[in-house]
C-alpha cells in the first residue's frame, strides 16, 4: 500500500493524542487548573492535529462532513462519530478540571472509553480489509491499542505503568509482525484463485499487464519501494519506540528539570519509533489485485 | 444508504468468454470513449502525450500465460495465452459499499448495479482498498471514485435503437466474448451459457459474490495426425528424387567442394 504521510501522520499522532486523553479521563494524573491546561492542549494538538492531517488524503476534502453518516456500515463513518464524541466529552471533563478545579469521574470514564474507543474503530477501518492479509488479522486493533496505551502512559507520566505498557506494545509488534509476514501465503488468494485460471495444476503468469504505464491501482496497492528496507526499519521501530522509552524511563534522576527532560526525549523516541512502524505498516501491506499484474 | 440490499430483482451483469477474447482492447477503448462524456464526471488522463502518461480506466484487459500441468496423454503441453478483460464485477456482497462512510457507494435495489454518487463523494479511496478487483479508481482531476455503471444511461435508454442498449464494451466487442444480460433469472441467455460452459467467480475465496462470471479457455487442441482429407493427395510422394534429378544431385555429390545440404535428400536447388 503507499505510504501517504497524512495517514502515517495521523494515525500516529491522534494515536498518541487519545492515548493521553484515555489516561486523563481516568484520573491518572488527576490534574486541575495550569498544569491540566498544558496537558489537555498536548493531548488535543496531537488529536485534532492528527484527525486534520487525515483529511488531507481526500479528493474532496471539503464534503468530509458527509462522512458521519454512514455509522450503520462503515468503520471509517464510526470512526469520525467515535473521534468527534470523544473531543467533546472530554472537552467538558477539561473544562472542568482547568477552571473549576473539579473531576467529574463519570464523563471522564465515559470519555476515556471513547478515546480507546476512537483507536480502536480507527483499526478497524484497516482489519476489515480482507484484500490486505497483512491487516486483516486480529492482532491489528491489538496493535493499535497497545500502542495507545504504551504512548498514552508515557505522556501522562506513569512512568511504572508506561514501562509495562511499552514492553507489552513491544511484544504485541513483533507478534504482529511474524504473523503478518505469513498472512498473505495463508489467506488462499493467489494468481490462480484471481484469474481462475489455474486448474488442474496449470501455473499462470503475468504475460502483459493492460497498459504500458503506471495506473492508480498500482500507485495506491502496489508500493514495492518502502519494502527493500523493511529488516533494518524494524529495528530502528523497535529500538526508538520501545527500547529508547524504556531507557530514559528505567534511569532515576535527582532533579526535577533533567527529569522532565529525559521523559521529553523518551517521548520524542517512541513517536519516531511508532512513525516508522506506521511506515511499515502501509508500505508493507500487499494487496490482492496485484496478482493480476503478477506483483505484490 | 451503504446497507446492501438483502436481494435485487434483477442481477444485471457481464459474461466474459475467456475462450473467445482476442485482446483487441476494443472494449477498453469504447468503455472510456462512452464513459467520458456521459454518466458523472469524465475519465481524465495525466499527461498523456508526456513521458509518463496514465488516466482512469473502468475496464483493462490483462493477459496471461497459461502453461497446462504436464499429464500422461499430453507430456508437453502448449502454453495457451488467454487475454483477461477486467472491470466491476457488480458483486452481491460488494464490500465497496459497506466501507463507504458517506454513503456514495450504493447497490441499487432493482438489478443489482453498484453505482457511485459522484456528489457525495470524499475521495477517500477506501472502496478501492476494500475491492479485491482492482475495479474502481479515483479519478485524479476530479477527486472522486469512477467506476463501471454497467453503462446504466444505455441499457434503459429509449433514445438509443434498441440493439444498442446494452453496456458499450458488450456492443464494440467484435469477438462476441462478452455478453450481458439478469444472471439473475436461472432462464436468461447469460444465465444458460453460465451453466452450458462452467462460468466462474474470481476469488471466490473473498465472499464478494460477484455477479459477473467469466466463461473459462476451452483446453487447446491436439494435433491429429491428419486433419485434412487432401492431407494424403498433397504429402511428398518421395523424398529422395529419383531419374535425372537424383543422378544430377549424386554427381555433384561426388564434386570436390563443400555442399550447402548435409545429404542427398533434398531434391531443391540447394547445390545448383
Amino acid at each position: 500500500m503507499h505510504p501517504a504521510p497524512s495517514v502515517i501522520l495521523f494515525t500516529t499522532l491522534s494515536g498518541l493524542g487519545f492515548g493521553l486523553l484515555a489516561f486523563l479521563g481516568l484520573g491518572s494524573p488527576g490534574v486541575t487548573g495550569w498544569v491540566a491546561f498544558v496537558f489537555y492542549a498536548i493531548a488535543y494538538a496531537l488529536a485534532v492535529g492528527g484527525l486534520l492531517a487525515s483529511t488531507f488524503h481526500l479528493g474532496r476534502p471539503e464534503r468530509a462532513f458527509k462522512a458521519f453518516s454512514q455509522w450503520r456500515t462503515s468503520w471509517l463513518s464510526r470512526e469520525g462519530i467515535c473521534a468527534v464524541t470523544a473531543l467533546l466529552v472530554m472537552g467538558l471533563y477539561a473544562i472542568g478540571a482547568i477552571f473549576l478545579e473539579t473531576h467529574w469521574p463519570v464523563l471522564g470514564v465515559i470519555g476515556a472509553g471513547l478515546s480507546l474507543g476512537t483507536v480502536f474503530t480507527t483499526s478497524m477501518i484497516y482489519t476489515q480489509l480482507k484484500t490486505i492479509p497483512r491487516w486483516h488479522m486480529p492482532l491489528t486493533p491489538v496493535m493499535f491499542l497497545s500502542f495507545t496505551l504504551a504512548g498514552g502512559a508515557l505522556l501522562a507520566g506513569q512512568e511504572r505503568l508506561a514501562v509495562w505498557f511499552l514492553l507489552a506494545a513491544a511484544a504485541v509488534q513483533m507478534a504482529y509482525w511474524w504473523q503478518g509476514d505469513r498472512a498473505f501465503a495463508t489467506s488462499g488468494t493467489t494468481m490462480a484463485s484471481a484469474t481462475g485460471l489455474g486448474t488442474e495444476g496449470a501455473t499462470v503468469r503475468a504475460f502483459e499487464p493492460p497498459h504500458t504505464g503506471s495506473n492508480y491501482l498500482l500507485r495506491e496497492f502496489v508500493h514495492v519501494v518502502g519494502r527493500r528496507h523493511a529488516q533494518k526499519l524494524r529495528a530502528i521501530a523497535l529500538i526508538l519506540g520501545f527500547a529508547v522509552p524504556i531507557l530514559f524511563l528505567a534511569l532515576s534522576a535527582e532533579s526535577s528539570l533533567v527529569k522532565h527532560l529525559m521523559a521529553a526525549f523518551a517521548v520524542v523516541s517512541h513517536m519516531a519509533g511508532i512513525a516508522v512502524s506506521r511506515w511499515l505498516f502501509f508500505a508493507q501491506a500487499e494487496h490482492v489485485v496485484g496478482l493480476y499484474y503478477g506483483k505484490r | 444508504m451503504t446497507e446492501l440490499p438483502p436481494n435485487t430483482a434483477k442481477k444485471m451483469g457481464l459474461v466474459i468468454d475467456l475462450d473467445t477474447c482476442v485482446g483487441c482492447h476494443a472494449c477498453v477503448i469504447s468503455c472510456k470513449g462512452w464513459n467520458t462524456e456521459n454518466y458523472g464526471a469524465p475519465l481524465s488522463d495525466q499527461d498523456a502525450y508526456g513521458a509518463d502518461p496514465a488516466g482512469t480506466f473502468l475496464n483493462r484487459v490483462h493477459s496471461f500465460e497459461v502453461q497446462p500441468a504436464a499429464t500422461a496423454a499430453q507430456p508437453a503441453p502448449a502454453a495457451q495465452l488467454i487475454h483477461f478483460p477486467k472491470s466491476c464485477l457488480h458483486c452481491e456482497d460488494a464490500p465497496c459499499v459497506t466501507v463507504c462512510p458517506t454513503g456514495a457507494s450504493y447497490k441499487r435495489v432493482e438489478d443489482g448495479i453498484v453505482l457511485v454518487n459522484e456528489s457525495d463523494c470524499i475521495g477517500c479511496g477506501l472502496c478501492a482498498w476494500s475491492c479485491p478487483y482492482g475495479a474502481r479508481e479515483l479519478d485524479l482531476a476530479e477527486g472522486v471514485m469512477k467506476k463501471c455503471t454497467l453503462c446504466v444511461d444505455r441499457i434503459y435508454n429509449e433514445n438509443l435503437p434498441e440493439v444498442d442498449r446494452v453496456p458499450s464494451c458488450v456492443r464494440t466487442c467484435p469477438a462476441g466474448a462478452r455478453h450481458f444480460g439478469d444472471l439473475g433469472d436461472p432462464d436468461s441467455a447469460v444465465s444458460q451459457l453460465v451453466v452450458e460452459r462452467g462460468g466462474m467467480d474470481l476469488m471466490p475465496e473473498m465472499g464478494t459474490k460477484p455477479v459477473n462470471k467469466y466463461l473459462p479457455p476451452r483446453p487447446k487442441d491436439k494435433l491429429e495426425e491428419q486433419i485434412d482429407i487432401l492431407a494424403p493427395l498433397l504429402a511428398p510422394v518421395t523424398e529422395t528424387p529419383g531419374g535425372f534429378l537424383g543422378w544430377l544431385d549424386k554427381a555433384l555429390d561426388k564434386l570436390p567442394g563443400q555442399s550447402s545440404g548435409q545429404s542427398s535428400d533434398q531434391s531443391s536447388g540447394g547445390t545448383a
